[in-house]
Parts: structure tokens; C-alpha cells; sequence
């Protein structure tokens, strides 16, 4: 237990670190902005008013609302203390509602969309990759290009596409949105069928953009390991192929779950992006509108939560690679 | 070096990417000269003209006309004039006037052209029939007769002193004009966007911008994680735990979320495509700089760095003589990558609206974006979106194909 322990500690003190970095990023990237951003967004709120009192009020209400008339510790400590009590500011945009608030009526669509779909093709791919590794002759041959091609499509492309043809041609699916435009969120039978409905599309059109992308790694990860000495001295003993085959995959699936780890922040961007095509209601439509109308707390709220989510997704699939890798707890005795 | 481009260049997969890609760049070099002229013209009123040849209408009058007895010009010329909705409208008129309608389909507009000769009549008052609607039939009836017969249309001027109409010429349904003749005949093969501009010059053009933004953002990326990796992974000790720290930090946090904070800083008027590429480059080096440090620390202690080192040569010299030649298959396999994602990154950033400023350059992404701003995959405007996608599909198919290959050249196990 020793290892695990020791395993466990460094990769929580890791998200911990990572954690204020991010914070930290969150903080002063936008702060980085050339010119006074307050001066900015002023100028955009007051268009067409000629009163000078006026925009001096809107400049000092936003000034004090981000505090940039004090010193930057101290507006960090401010930011870091108001996020501790889930304050992330009030939105422009939707004024006066508040940005938690937004962003947790959108965060659970975003994760209910986003991770089934990842896993789903994150699993399909490797199935896939495994499957031309072992099979090589002609299968891999036609399916290695044509995988390698779909993965090439952008999550958003594909979203177009299959929203076109389901939703526009063959009008098997919703266009637009996560329910019904004519319901309120409830926990009625019409809704929860609406809601699986709008589901359909921008689930598969994730799920089939990562397919590629793993299908590819698992490939070559599998005919790595095929070659590999061990697999030749266990044929060489006569040990049965099914057998083989199994340890193979085993080992080639351990670094496809750290290949997940690492690239769970590229796929969660590309399906916020996806989103958009789908005014899904989650967090991508909102960094979108965000954007559009220059509502800064807004997006700054939504990409530290997106951040948060993609670390706390790393740090359980380290947990998890911990106790699947007999290697991890090996390494930790050295 | 010879021997080993020799060896790519056998890799089928590579050829093939290679070859796509070179087709995509020559397309890039040589439309342009063919098609001259600022792709961000806007050269048509309004949004999404269908692809197609356009003929100008005021010079096809002027030109010499030749007359053809084609037998179903007619028959065509009614049909066109009809609706799917006129259709269904003739076919509820049929009903409400008790015509009987066994056998008929909508679809087949001569049948339903005849029958509705043969049977309407303004006489006839269906019950039930609002007078607009009886209205309605009246117009309809005219212009299906007004295609059918056979009077000439009359072009007139209007006379520069007094302002009479003044005959110019007359048309006649027989008279066509060659294509070849008309002076102002422009050609669309992807109509045009929702500016009214060209879309495949603008796509040609978007094409060579995306690709140049890739390529900035790849050198970029990939010299800042060469230059990384190679420091900590060469001199160990505290550099190398301050360049773990910051490639631990950054691979865990998104570069997207990193690229909207950053784009998000920069105001719309100062992201040029340059801009936009350089901010992609700096947030995308992770993963050249963690993999350049494992390779590095696997080399640094072998036998001919060792001696090198011994020989006394300076840090610069073992690295680009005895390190650099030995992950530079590695490097270059690294960059197609990032050139791929960066021209991906783009697309994304400008589909949020953080992408370069439009009015500068067209890039892939903007055009996209734009497309989807006004609806083109809603209102059946394919020629504005899905080229994009295809394209950005091949580019990256095409730098995936040469980096699959050579990862089958470099290492062996994975050869077919």
C-alpha cells in the first residue's frame, strides 16, 4: 500500500498545483489585455450615450465590480476569495443573472454529452484498432485510410454533416437545441424522450470523430506489443493464441488510457465547438454567446470550470491507470 | 540523408499524403494566375448564389440570336413556371371542383398541365373558395397560359429626351443565343457566400492563409519544445525540473481554453492571421517539448555524446551534431502534427469568433463561421460550408498519411 499511497499523494499534489495554475492563467490572461479593459468595455456599453456622467458611472461601477482600482494581489486574492463562495461575477450579457448560475444550468448538459461520447468512442476506436492489428491483411488495409480520414473530419465538420443529412434531409432528428423549444425543463416523460431525441446527434458526431484518432493509436500500439519477445516466447510454449491475444491487448491498452488522459482537453475543446453547431445548451454555446457579446466574466467562468472538469478527468483516470498498471505499484519500490 | 528521404519517399502511405498535399499547394500557386483578382471582392448582391454559369441578361439581348424548334421547349418552360406548392394547389382546385383526379401525380407536371387545361375555368366558383383564393387560380391559369403561347416579349428602351418606351428588340420563344457569344458570362463553380463573394477563390485563398497559419504555428510550436526538451533533457538537474514543472502544468490544462483566454486578450482589430498563428504556436509545444526530453535523456549518456563530450566540443555542437540527428525523424514527424492541429486550432477559434480579423484575409475557419452565422447549413447552402470541411478534412488526411508513413520508415515494427 506503500506505493499506491506514494502514488496517490504525488498525483494529488499535482492537481493541486495544476489547479492554481490555472487559476492563476484564469486570472491574468485577461488582465493582460493592452489598454485599460475596463476603459474597453466601457466604450462598448455606453455606444450612443453622449452623457459624460453617465459613462463615468458605468466606468467606476465596473471598476469596482473588478476592483481594478487596487493593486493586482490584492484583486487576486479578491478573485480567489469570491470563487471560494461560487462568486464568479454578475454576466453582461444576461444581466443581472449571475455567472454561476449560468454556467450550472449548462455544465450538466455539457457532461452528460461529453463524457458518455468520449468513452463510448474512445472504446469503439480501440475495439477497432485492436481488431486491424490482429487481422492486418486487407481489413486494415481498407479500414486503416478510411478511419485515418474520418479522424481527419473536425468534430465540428462532422456536426454539420450529420446534422444536414439526419436533421435537414432525412428530418430523423432535431435541429436544434438540447429539448424542445416549446418545454421548460421538468422531469416529465415528453421531456426526458425530447431530451433523448436532441441527444442523438451531437452524441454520434463526437463519438465518431474520436473513434479515428484512437482507433490509429491502438493500431500501432497492438502490432508493437504483437512483436514483442514475450508474445513470441509464449507462442514458442505453446501457450494458446486466444491467450496471447488477451495479455497483448491488456498491455496495449495501458498506455491508450494515459493516451486518454492526455488528450481529453484537445477532444473536450473540439466538442464545445460542436456544440455551437447544435446551440446545444452546454457550456460551448455559452463560452460562444459569451464571446459575441463581449461578456467577459462569462467566459472567463466557463473556461476556468472547463478546466476544472478536464483535471478532475485526468486525475481519475491516473487513479484508475494506478490500480489497472501492476507497473505503477512496481515503480514506486524502486 | 539521401538514403533515408529515398526510403520515405517508398512508403506508399507517405507518397500518397505527400501527393494530396502537393495537389492542395499547387492548387493554392496556380489558381490564382488562372482566376486573378482579390478573393474578398464582394462581387454579387446578396447571400448564397447557387453554383453555376451566370449570363448576363442585358447583353444576351444584344447579342446575334439563331433560332431552334426545340419540340419540348414548352413543356419545359410551364413546368419551371410552376411551384411544388402550385402543384398541390392545381391538384386541390381538381378536388374542389370535382375534377376527377384517379390516377394523377403530383409530380408528373405535364399530365397535371394538360388536365388543368382541359378542365379550369374562371366560371367555375367551387363552394367554399374565398375569392382570393379563386384570385389566386385566375393568376396561375394566366401565367401557365402566358408561358404556353407563343407571343414575343418586347425590349424597350426608354427615349433620352422624352422618356417613351422605345422598342429595342423583340424575343421570340425560338431564339437562343450562344453562350460563346454573350460578352459577360461568369462562371461559379461554388456560387457565392453569404458576402456575395466568389467562394471558390475565396476557398483557394482561405486554403493558402490556413496553411500558412499551420506552418507558423508548427515552427512555432515546435522550436519552443525542441528548445525545451533539448535544455532539460541534455543539462538535467534544475532546468529539467523547471521545464517538467511547466510541461506538466500545460498538458493538463487545455491549450483551448488557454487559446480563448489569450484571443479573448487581443483585441479583434490587432488578430491578424499572424497573431492568430503565433498564440496557437505558443500553446501548443507540450507535447513536442515532453517527448524531445525523454529521447534526449535516453541519448545523453551514450557512447558517442559521451566522447563528444570528453573531446571537450561545446554544448551547442554536441547537440546539433550528436543529439539533433537522432530525433530529428521524431521532430519532423511532430511538426506535420502540429501544422495539422494548428490549422484545426484555427478553424475552432474562428468558429467562437476569436478568429483573425475579417477583413483582412479569408481563412478556412472565418469562412465557416460565416457560413454558419447566416445559416447556410440550415437554408441548404452547401457550396458555403462543405468545401470548407472537405478541405480541412484533406489537409489534415494528407499530413496524417505522410506522418503514418513515416512512422513505418523510422520504426520498423509497424511496417505493413
Amino acid at each position: 500500500m506503500k506505493g499506491y499511497r506514494k502514488y496517490f499523494g504525488k498525483k494529488i499534489l499535482w492537481l493541486v498545483i495544476t489547479f492554481i495554475a490555472a487559476l492563476l492563467l484564469n486570472f491574468i490572461l485577461p488582465r493582460l489585455m493592452p489598454g485599460d479593459p475596463v476603459a474597453a468595455m466601457t466604450a462598448k456599453q455606453a455606444k450612443g450615450l453622449s452623457e459624460a456622467s453617465a459613462v463615468k458611472a458605468i466606468y467606476d461601477n465596473y471598476a469596482r465590480e473588478f476592483g481594478t482600482n487596487k493593486p493586482i494581489t490584492e484583486q487576486f486574492f479578491t478573485y480567489v476569495g469570491n470563487l471560494a463562495h461560487g462568486d464568479m461575477g454578475t454576466s453582461f450579457s444576461q444581466y443581472p443573472r449571475k455567472v454561476s448560475d449560468i454556467i450550472s444550468d449548462a455544465i450538466l448538459w455539457t457532461i452528460c454529452l461529453q463524457f458518455p461520447a468520449i468513452i463510448i468512442g474512445w472504446f469503439l476506436g480501440n475495439l477497432l484498432g485492436a481488431l486491424a492489428a490482429y487481422i492486418r491483411k486487407g481489413f486494415d488495409k481498407v479500414l486503416m485510410p478510411l478511419t485515418l480520414f474520418f479522424s481527419s473530419i473536425p468534430a465540428f465538420g462532422m456536426a454539420v454533416i450529420l446534422l444536414v443529412v439526419f436533421a435537414i434531409n432525412l428530418k430523423v432528428a432535431p435541429i436544434s437545441g438540447g429539448y424542445g423549444f416549446d418545454m421548460l425543463p421538468n422531469f416529465s416523460w415528453n421531456f426526458v424522450l425530447s431530451v433523448i431525441q436532441h441527444y442523438q446527434l451531437p452524441f454520434w458526431s463526437i463519438v465518431l470523430v474520436s473513434i479515428g484518432g484512437q482507433a490509429v493509436g491502438m493500431r500501432s500500439m497492438s502490432i508493437y506489443e504483437l512483436n514483442a519477445d514475450y508474445v513470441k516466447y509464449a507462442r514458442f510454449l505453446g501457450i494458446k493464441d486466444k491467450k496471447v491475444v488477451g495479455y497483448v491487448f491488456r498491455n496495449a491498452m495501458l498506455p491508450q488510457v494515459t493516451g486518454l488522459a492526455l488528450s481529453i482537453g484537445t477532444m473536450v475543446g473540439g466538442a464545445l465547438v460542436a456544440e455551437i453547431i447544435f446551440s446545444y445548451p452546454g457550456l460551448g454555446t455559452t463560452i460562444y454567446q459569451g464571446i459575441a457579446m463581449a461578456d467577459y466574466p462569462l467566459i472567463s467562468g466557463a473556461t476556468l470550470i472547463i478546466t476544472i472538469m478536464v483535471l478532475i478527468a485526468t486525475f481519475v483516470l491516473d487513479i484508475i491507470y494506478g490500480f489497472i498498471d501492476p507497473r505503477v505499484k512496481a515503480a514506486q519500490f524502486e | 540523408m539521401k538514403n533515408t528521404i529515398r526510403q520515405v519517399f517508398h512508403s506508399p502511405k507517405f507518397l500518397v499524403g505527400f501527393c494530396i498535399f502537393v495537389v492542395i499547394l499547387l492548387t493554392i500557386i496556380i489558381y490564382p494566375l488562372i482566376n486573378p483578382g482579390n478573393p474578398l471582392q464582394m462581387i454579387g448582391l446578396g447571400t448564397f448564389a447557387k453554383p453555376g454559369t451566370y449570363v448576363s441578361l442585358y447583353d444576351s439581348i444584344n447579342t446575334e440570336t439563331s433560332t431552334l424548334k426545340l419540340p419540348d421547349a414548352d413543356e419545359k418552360r410551364v413546368a419551371s413556371a410552376l411551384s411544388a406548392e402550385d402543384k398541390v394547389n392545381m391538384v386541390n382546385w381538381f378536388v374542389a371542383a370535382g375534377v376527377s383526379i384517379e390516377g394523377l401525380n403530383v409530380n408528373d407536371t405535364e399530365a397535371l398541365i394538360e388536365l388543368w387545361k382541359a378542365n379550369y375555368d374562371t366560371a367555375v366558383k367551387p363552394s367554399g373558395m374565398t375569392k382570393a383564393m379563386r384570385n389566386y387560380y385566375a393568376r396561375l391559369n394566366e401565367s401557365i397560359n402566358a408561358s404556353a403561347n407563343s407571343e414575343e416579349l418586347t425590349v424597350t428602351e426608354p427615349d433620352e429626351s422624352t422618356g417613351e418606351p422605345v422598342e429595342k428588340a423583340k424575343i421570340a420563344k425560338t431564339d437562343y443565343v450562344n453562350v460563346g457569344d454573350v460578352t459577360n458570362v461568369k462562371t461559379l463553380p461554388l456560387g457565392t457566400d453569404n458576402f456575395g463573394r466568389d467562394t471558390l477563390k475565396e476557398l483557394v485563398s482561405a486554403c493558402g492563409t490556413s496553411i500558412r497559419i499551420g506552418l507558423i504555428a508548427g515552427t512555432v510550436a515546435t522550436l519552443i519544445g525542441l528548445l525545451l526538451g533539448l535544455l532539460g533533457g541534455y543539462l538535467g538537474g534544475v532546468v529539467d525540473d523547471i521545464v517538467m514543472f511547466f510541461t506538466n502544468i500545460f498538458t493538463v490544462i487545455p491549450s483551448f481554453v488557454l487559446l480563448i483566454l489569450i484571443s479573448n486578450s487581443i483585441n479583434q482589430d490587432q488578430r491578424g492571421a499572424t497573431t492568430v498563428a503565433l498564440v496557437i504556436g505558443l500553446t501548443s509545444w507540450v507535447w513536442t517539448a515532453r517527448s524531445v526530453r525523454s529521447q534526449v535523456i535516453s541519448l545523453r549518456n551514450r557512447d558517442h555524446v559521451n566522447l563528444s563530450r570528453l573531446s571537450g566540443h561545446s554544448l551547442p555542437r554536441i547537440i546539433l551534431t550528436d543529439i539533433l540527428p537522432y530525433i530529428a525523424s521524431y521532430v519532423v514527424m511532430a511538426f506535420i502534427l502540429q501544422v495539422s492541429s494548428g490549422i484545426l486550432a484555427e478553424a475552432q477559434l474562428s468558429l467562437l469568433g476569436l478568429g483573425p480579423k475579417t477583413t483582412e484575409v479569408p481563412t478556412l475557419g472565418l469562412m465557416m463561421n460565416w457560413a454558419m452565422l447566416y445559416s447556410a447549413h440550415l437554408n441548404g447552402s452547401w457550396w458555403a460550408y462543405f468545401p470548407v470541411i472537405l478541405t480541412i478534412a484533406f489537409i489534415s488526411f494528407s499530413l496524417n498519411l505522410m506522418n503514418t508513413g513515416l512512422d513505418q520508415v523510422f520504426n520498423p515494427t509497424l511496417r505493413d
